[in-house]
């Protein structure tokens, strides 16, 4: 072994696939990276950037139809692209470990979790069974699982998301290898599970003294985590330097702007009478109630964003106002008059007032329809237009929302993901709505995108006067966008009132939680998180 | 998402070649066209004696005579708009059926619902050659209660389909989006939830038709579909069964036929799902 | 578990009843009169009216029903609408060869067809897996008296190896069977054995492409390790089912394979009795493979149940 290579280098590397069409799509493109012992870096960029398969091809892997066409991908000197299958199944969970986006389709539902975390050391003869056994419940301990010592005893099924993500860190760690890559292990937990993961992980990799790549696409989570940062775009390395450097000193323009998206602020707006009220609403499914009592109140030409994690009721409520789940109890109250609980049951006038757009733009849009046609049907239904005047009308929104006229011919599969937002927006200006309820519409963008947006939604605000009822789970979208703020828990109201005021002392502590646990982009936060928890209460053993 | 080695280079994705999909294209055409103008195409009537009875092939008769001294070709052509036309009758029907209780178990939800499927699974419960054997039976054999029983079989599946078609794509946002401008439930359909199902569908009617052309053939073959002198490729493999005592092979002519039928149409439809794929 | 297993139970019991409920009052639908048709139009009312009486067809419907599943019950299957024979006995002999072969069947196809279906998933997308799968897609695609009467023709007729029709009696013994049904089981297996390789190779791929078996390629475990310790136990469930059924549909197979080769078995006897409208013996006939066929999918299901360790073990 060379003692003076570097833990991982990566050198010129090109990775291609070949797509079902028989064509060559280039992944990635002339990557070189080098990574120390126990050193972490941070892979950002946003999806299609190829981080993913940056941090397969540290185990000689990669996925779905791609091959290396050329580059180094060296470990202490030796080239896992030269060494040929034996070489890559010895380093392989031994040296290098992997952490899964989805811990939960990453286990084996047929085995306890014990088994599995415990494998790479007992198959490959690391260690003994109850060595590996031992190892495992420290780091059980260590990644603060509830009961260590039975926790590896459950079914994959048995255990929360959150929890099932420690136990993949603890499964890669069991064999003590030189290097772990994290591939995006918080992105599909709630903010406040995703706080509690990384602490746990963050201080496992201290202790231990492992390596790590982590792969994300937020910046202020990756600053938190890693020593060094490297930005990818389209295969591409845009910058790369240490934390400090990248986020205080950004040489790149589009490392700037990944920087600026977080730090969208809406000036205060003078008070306005509300349009919308909501008086005692309880909503749910079946013999499930999700809402229960909820007051509510959208002022006119403002935002009110609704913050909760998954399953606080937030999207239901947007059902609800619309007509979709009628409500069963309490009163909806629209510009003085009364709202019928059941959309069917509303006048015309009512569904046009009220528009939606929704998180999954791809789920919105007919894929069978052009944008023309999608965009037309409100202004044909509510506007009664027709031929060549619709398409008048459909070229001006589409310029509303920053799109060309030429985007009318074509479908949705033909746009990108923060182009078919636009295109729903359009479609709910369409009506000329006095509200628009937005559910997440942003979650399923890109950083950038998401901006962008968000920079749209407060322009058409300012010279149209819509209110948005905005559903979300993203304090920086509340932050660009809020008049008033409600935070939502369990179907039922925590906090309400104007944005400054709910988001700033004395907060109600589960807002403080929810707020706390959205990752800063600034240096040393999470270790202010680690000094502050170390004060106060000893016990979070939980989730 | 299959993981492979970085260091193997993947093989090019394979794709269906297009000569045997242009092969199956074009006997389904002819078939077609065969059954169209089985009058004018076949060089012999329907049921003219012509010759002696299993005469091997020559150029007055290339596929030989059957076990009347029949022309083989001829009853070949005769069979194609039977067997054929009999097929596409039952499917056209079975998705009529299927297709309209489909999207009424969408539309209306709850207690009807409830009612077709729970019917349907009873049915589908039973093999459906039983379910055939049982009716032929009951009303004797005869081209309607065949017809009537092989659509009613295929229209239960063509009912699982639709429905769960209605039901995935009602689900999706652009549905709300519509049923908020109030947009009628016939413009739903017609608009926003069948361009959706198209593809489906269409690889479904493939499917049934296959299914049903052998179903037919099974029956006939049994002597309980299509009876003599009609021709009818399941039962010309019943009426010639004795050939191969003579050593000849005429019932596996009309089989062959069935068989490549079977196949090209199963091509196509594989095909076409593959050019549209994921359009589900 | 045990609550679902018990409502599986319960389901395909009543499925059965309903079952026996179609086909007894499929039957009363019979158009035109029986006895009028057996003893033809010149015979006297009173003859008519005597037989009538004799097969006990003057009784309301739903009492007759009962009566029927009483007897059923008992096995006491009915006499004969036709020639008045107990169709019991009649039954008993048929069934049994018809499960021998469907047994000797079932005992090749499913080997081969599981065996050749995870091959194809082995080498997924190398030659071996595409033959296979054009193989299938014909096999599926083509009808059994295709293959029978090819098999005939080459073997019986021409090889003169086996005789071309298998008409087996009881009390025959084995040396002298087991040519007779050389064809049938062959003929069945062909059929039967391209739905189940797809099947199976489609669950294997599905297990293989997840995502649980990418960690364990990760965790640099030996490829026999990977399929043994992680593929195995996760395809178990799904082949399990993917058998099943296809042992369903084999059952009905059965039935044109039977008429092909003139075996005295329940399908040939069901088919004959068809075409005499024999409706008492048909439905005897019918509600035996019915209740096969339901029987075999409620075991797929169950099996599914049971294999799956998200219902072993609870929350």
């Amino acid at each position: 072994m060379n003692g003076s290579a570097p833990l991982l280098e990566i050198k010129g590397l090109h990775v291609e696939a070949v797509l079902p069409n028989g064509g060559i799509a280039t992944i990635l493109d002339d990557i070189s990276l080098t990574l120390g012992r126990g050193e972490v870096m941070g892979l950002i960029g946003e999806s299609g950037a190829g981080k993913s398969t940056l941090g397969l091809t540290a185990l000689g892997a990669v996925r779905g139809g791609a091959y290396v066409r050329s580059g180094e991908v060296k470990l202490d000197g030796v080239d896992l692209l030269k060494g040929g299958p034996a070489l890559l199944r010895d380093i392989r969970g031994r040296r290098v470990a992997y952490v899964a986006q989805s811990a939960a389709s990453a286990f084996n539902p047929a085995f306890r979790l014990i088994d599995q975390v415990i494998e790479t050391s007992v198959q490959r003869r690391l260690m003994s069974r109850a060595q590996a056994r031992q190892r495992a419940i420290e780091l059980f301990a260590r990644l603060e699982l509830p009961s260590p010592e039975t926790f590896g005893e459950k079914f994959p099924h048995q255990a929360s998301g959150g929890q099932l993500q420690r136990a993949m860190t603890a499964m890669a760690m069991c064999a003590r290898p030189d290097l772990i890559v994290f591939d995006e292990p918080t992105t599909a937990l709630d903010v406040t599970t995703q706080i509690e993961v990384i602490l746990a992980v963050r201080q496992a990799i201290r202790e231990e003294g492992m390596a790590g790549l982590y792969i994300s696409h937020d910046l202020a989570l990756v600053a938190q985590m890693a020593d060094a940062i490297l930005v990818l775009r389209h295969g591409k390395m845009v910058e790369s330097g240490s934390t400090a450097q990248v986020i205080e000193a950004p040489t790149a323009d589009y490392t700037r702007r990944l920087i600026a998206a977080r730090n969208l602020r809406h000036a205060p707006q003078p008070e306005r009478p509300p349009l919308l009220e909501l008086k005692g609403i309880a909503a749910g499914y079946g013999n499930v109630s999700i809402i229960e009592k909820l007051d509510l109140v959208v002022p006119q030409g403002r935002t009110l964003a609704v913050v909760g994690e998954s399953g606080s009721g937030k999207s239901t409520l947007g059902k609800v106002i619309c007509g979709l789940l009628p409500h069963r109890a309490g009163s909806l109250a629209f510009a003085g008059r009364r709202l019928e609980p059941d959309m069917h049951r509303r006048p015309l006038d009512d569904l046009r007032d009220i528009q939606m757009v929704h998180q999954n733009p791809d789920l919105a849009l007919n894929p069978r329809q052009r944008v023309g046609e999608i965009i037309g049907a409100p202004l044909s239904r509510f506007q009664g237009l027709r031929g060549a005047a619709r398409d008048v009308a459909v070229a001006a929104l589409l310029e509303q929302v920053e799109l060309k006229p030429e985007f009318a011919e074509r479908r949705p599969g033909a746009l990108s993901g923060g182009q078919k937002q636009r295109v729903c927006i359009a479609r709910a200006l369409a009506a000329r709505p006095r509200l628009i309820v937005c559910d997440e519409v942003t979650s399923a963008l890109d950083p950038l995108v998401a901006d962008g947006v968000l920079k749209l939604l407060a322009r058409l605000q300012a010279e149209q006067g819509v209110s948005y009822l905005f559903i979300t789970h993203d304090f920086g979208a509340v932050e660009a966008l809020a008049d008033h703020v409600a935070v939502m828990r369990h179907g039922a109201l925590v906090a309400a009132g104007p944005a400054r005021q709910v988001l700033n002392p004395p907060y109600h502590p589960y807002t403080e939680a929810l707020i706390r646990a959205v990752p800063e982009l600034r240096l040393g936060w999470l270790d202010g998180v680690i000094a502050a928890r170390a004060t106060q209460t000893p016990d979070r053993r939980s989730t | 998402m299959s993981l492979t080695d970085a260091t193997s280079r993947p093989a090019a994705p394979s794709r269906l070649s297009g000569v045997p999909v242009m092969l199956a294209a074009l006997f389904c055409l002819a078939c077609l066209v065969c059954a169209l103008g089985a009058d004018w195409i076949a060089p012999y009537g329907e049921a003219d004696l012509v010759a002696m009875p299993w005469q091997a092939p020559d150029l007055a008769h290339p596929l030989g005579t059957d076990q009347l001294g029949r022309d083989m070709l001829s009853r070949i052509i005769f069979g194609a708009r039977t067997s054929i036309g009999l097929s596409l009758a039952i499917v056209t029907l079975a998705f009529m059926v299927g297709g309209a209780f489909g999207l009424a178990a969408v539309t209306l939800g709850g207690w009807a619902d409830a009612v077709i499927s729970r019917v349907v699974d009873l049915f589908m419960a039973l093999p459906p050659l039983v379910l055939a054997l049982l009716a032929l039976s009951v009303s004797g054999t005869s081209l309607v209660t065949l017809t009537l029983v092989a659509a009613f079989i295929a229209s239960l599946r063509v009912f699982r389909l639709t429905r769960a078609l209605g039901v995935d794509i009602a689900a999706r946002d652009f549905v709300d989006v519509a049923r908020l401008r109030r947009d009628s439930t016939a413009r739903i359909m017609w608009r926003e939830i069948l361009p959706n199902a198209a593809i489906p569908l269409i690889s479904e009617f493939g499917l049934r038709f296959v299914f049903a052309f052998l179903f037919v053939a099974s029956l006939s073959f049994l002597g309980l579909g299509v009876q003599p002198p009609t021709a009818d490729w399941g039962g010309m493999v019943r009426e010639n069964v004795g050939a191969l005592n003579y050593g000849r092979l005429t019932p596996l002519v009309p089989a062959a036929f069935i068989a490549l039928l079977a196949i090209s149409v199963n091509l196509i439809g594989d095909y076409v799902v593959a050019r549209r794929g994921g359009a589900r | 578990m045990t609550a679902i297993l018990a409502k599986r139970l319960a389901m395909g019991i009543v499925l059965v009843l309903l079952a026996s409920a179609l086909l007894f009052f499929a039957g009363e639908l019979l158009p035109g009169d029986f006895a009028t048709k057996l003893l033809g139009s010149s015979a006297t009312p009173e003859a008519v009216e005597a037989l009538r009486r004799a097969r006990g067809v003057d009784a309301p419907a739903l009492t007759r029903y009962l009566d029927w599943l009483a007897g059923l019950m008992r096995g006491d299957l009915g006499t004969s609408l036709t020639n008045g024979r107990e169709i019991g006995p009649l039954i008993a002999t048929r069934l049994k060869n018809t499960l021998m072969l469907a047994g000797a069947a079932a005992l090749i196809a499913v080997p081969l067809a599981v065996g050749l279906g995870t091959l194809a998933a082995i080498f997924r997308d190398r030659l071996f897996d595409r033959a296979i799968l054009v193989l299938s897609m014909v096999t599926v695609a083509t009808p059994e008296f295709f293959f029978a009467y090819m098999a005939i023709a080459v073997f019986a007729v021409n090889l003169h190896w086996v005789p071309s029709i298998s008409i087996v009696t009881a009390g025959m013994s084995f040396e002298r069977m087991w040519p007779l049904l050389v064809l049938p089981v062959m003929t069945l297996v062909i059929t039967s054995c391209a739905h189940m390789i797809r099947m199976t190779r489609a669950s294997i791929v599905s297990v293989m492409d997840s995502d649980y078996v990418g960690t364990a390629l990760l965790k640099g475990l030996p490829e026999w390790q990977v399929v043994v310790r992680h593929v195995l136990p996760n395809v178990m469930s799904p082949i399990a089912a993917v058998v099943v059924l296809n042992l369903a549909d084999l059952v009905v197979g059965l039935i044109i394979v039977e008429t092909i080769f003139a075996y005295p078995g329940m399908g040939q006897l069901m088919v004959d009795s068809v075409s005499k409208q024999d409706i008492t013996v048909v439905q005897a006939c019918g509600l035996i493979f019915a209740a096969t066929y339901i029987l075999l999918n409620m075991i797929a299901d169950l099996l599914a149940i049971a294999l799956n360790p998200r219902l072993r073990y609870a929350r």
